[in-house]
């Protein structure tokens, strides 16, 4: 179940970007899809798609593992780049039967949106391959901090983040476990209409819930027990450290940008 | 020897069940550097009791007693001083662990005290080679088994250096091997640092290492004293709904056959040097 998520597809490495610091690297992966917007031709989607590239290669992690980052969205792509492809007019007319219009601005257009998805998700793929789920909630701490002045709860928020992270293989494993329980009890799960379908999810969601309230209680206590009097006053085991290499990167970034207004 | 614990009439109610006490008047101190071992079968106020004395329970207006740890009276001033001495592990490993590896759970109690970070670093790389985790601190602990998870656990109380270490059935939910790992280490360490011990339990041979042992129930300090002195009891300790230990049971599934049996308690070894030397005298 666990190899769907999202958060625990990290694979350890040793390669450049994996030592980058994760703020620059959560930053850069938001910057890219700010920067994306501004290509509007084929040579800076060509320049965008090579700079992605790079980025790929400086991973040192298999081509195969983004291509499957693409493929749970390939439908929702498919079917953006069909409506464009379908509905909008302009240039060249190759085939057309009512409103529906395929011409050949339709078509780059397409192509372009095609690409444009498609680097996204290979840039945001790379931020989650190569950074572990915890830097990943350090960075957004450490991101958060301006905030402070306007009394957001920054260490609250980032605690409470850092636990769900640890929480949730835990309860993925319960959650296998109580699915087997109620099983073995003849419970059906997935099968039927749709409200068969949810009414079985009852008698899992509730252990689910239930145990979770009696972990927080224990995990509160176990805090307690150990000195935790909130985020104040309280120094901290793990630190990011910004090195050279995150300057360079965001000279990289920046360099992009000037040559994508260039090609403009 | 100094008092290191020292409750006196305590009662203690929870809130939500007034008309039934969970302590009643209970009374009893440790020394320092003792191994004191509290049994008594479910809901007879063990865990509160523990939970009392770090002051981790909700003072409501039926409650009464004091407790003084290393000389400090527990008031909701000093609470966080006293917890500072005192190091818990609980139960459930999976829910006591809050870093998301190894080496931050075990820094999470120094980072509550604002520790400098230098001083972290080499407090939890010795305390997870005293509990041989070492290579285990980039772990997460989805990795872990129940009984490294309760190893990891002990690492976070050695890094805080307390006096005390109170183990709430720390190992009711780990397989043997992985129950015998934990007391071994805890064990070691009282021997080596002098701790004081305060094992919470309903499992009578996790008692062997303790220098006396209290039995509770029903909220009541029942009997106090030697293991020898309180597994002698025998029927008394099974009618309060707790066991004895193999030893106790083998002597009187011998005596019921009818054979001459010595009339105290002994511990595993006493019984095979007995038996052996009976042999001979056949």
């Amino acid at each position: 179940m666990s190899n769907k998520l999202l958060l625990g597809r990290f694979i350890p490495g040793d390669s450049i970007v994996h030592r980058l610091d994760p703020r620059v690297k959560l930053l850069m992966s938001f910057y890219f899809v700010g920067i994306i917007f501004l290509a509007d031709n084929w040579q800076t989607y060509l320049f965008l798609f090579l700079f992605t590239m790079v980025a790929i290669l400086l991973t040192k992690i298999k081509l195969g593992f983004f291509i499957k980052g693409v493929r749970p969205l390939i439908w929702l792509i498919l079917f953006t780049v069909l409506l464009q492809m379908l509905f909008s007019s302009g240039g060249t007319v190759y085939w057309s039967w009512g409103p529906i219009v395929i011409s050949s601005y339709g078509v780059v257009n397409g192509i372009y949106i095609f690409m444009r998805f498609v680097l996204i998700i290979f840039m945001s793929t790379l931020l989650t391959l190569t950074t572990p789920p915890l830097s990943l909630a350090d960075a957004i701490e450490s991101l958060l901090k301006p905030l402070k002045v306007i009394h957001f709860p920054v260490y609250e928020v980032a605690l409470m983040l850092s636990i769900a992270l640890r929480f949730v293989p835990t309860l993925m494993d319960e959650t296998e476990k109580i699915m087997n329980a109620q099983r073995a009890r003849g419970v059906d799960f997935g099968e039927g209409n749709i409200f068969q379908q949810m009414r079985a999810i009852v008698p899992l969601l509730i252990p689910l819930f239930v145990s979770s309230f009696n972990r927080a209680e224990d995990l509160a206590t176990a805090m307690e027990a150990r000195g935790y009097q909130g985020g104040e006053g309280r120094s901290k085991y793990r630190v990011l450290s910004w090195q050279l290499a995150d300057n360079l990167t965001i000279l990289a970034f920046a360099l992009v940008t000037v040559v994508l207004v260039i090609l403009r | 020897m100094a008092k290191i614990i020292d409750v006196t009439n305590l009662n203690y109610r929870y809130p939500q069940q007034t008309e039934h006490p969970a302590l009643k008047d209970v009374n009893f101190s440790v020394d320092q550097g003792e191994w004191v071992a509290i049994i008594g079968h479910n809901g007879s106020g063990k865990s509160t009791l523990a939970k009392s004395i770090d002051g981790l329970l909700p003072i409501g207006e039926g409650d009464s007693g004091t407790i003084k740890v290393g000389g400090i009276t527990l008031t909701e001033d000093s609470v966080w001083d006293i917890r500072k001495k005192i190091g818990m592990v609980f139960q459930n490993p999976d829910n006591q662990f809050v870093g998301a590896t190894v080496e931050d759970d075990v820094a999470f109690g120094l980072e509550n005290h604002g520790m400098p970070r230098e001083e972290m670093v080499t407090r939890v790389h010795e305390a997870l080679k005293r509990v041989r985790m070492l290579e285990f601190a980039k772990r997460e602990p989805a990795r872990l088994s129940g009984g490294q998870k309760q190893r990891v656990a002990i690492a976070g109380v050695i890094a805080q250096q307390p006096d005390i270490i109170i183990l709430d059935e720390a190992t009711s939910m780990l397989d043997p091997e992985g129950r015998v790992e934990v007391l071994e280490i805890v064990r070691k360490l009282k021997e080596e640092e002098n701790m004081t011990v305060l094992s919470i339990t309903h499992d009578i041979d996790e008692t062997e290492n303790a220098n006396r042992i209290i039995v509770l129930d029903d909220g009541q300090l029942q009997e106090s004293g030697t293991p020898e002195k309180i597994f002698a009891y025998g029927n008394r300790l099974i009618a309060m709904g707790l066991d004895v230990p193999y030893a106790e049971r083998l002597r009187t599934a011998l005596r019921k056959r009818g054979t001459i049996v010595p009339a105290q308690y002994l511990n595993e070894e006493g019984m095979v040097d007995w038996l052996w030397t009976s042999h001979l005298k056949m």
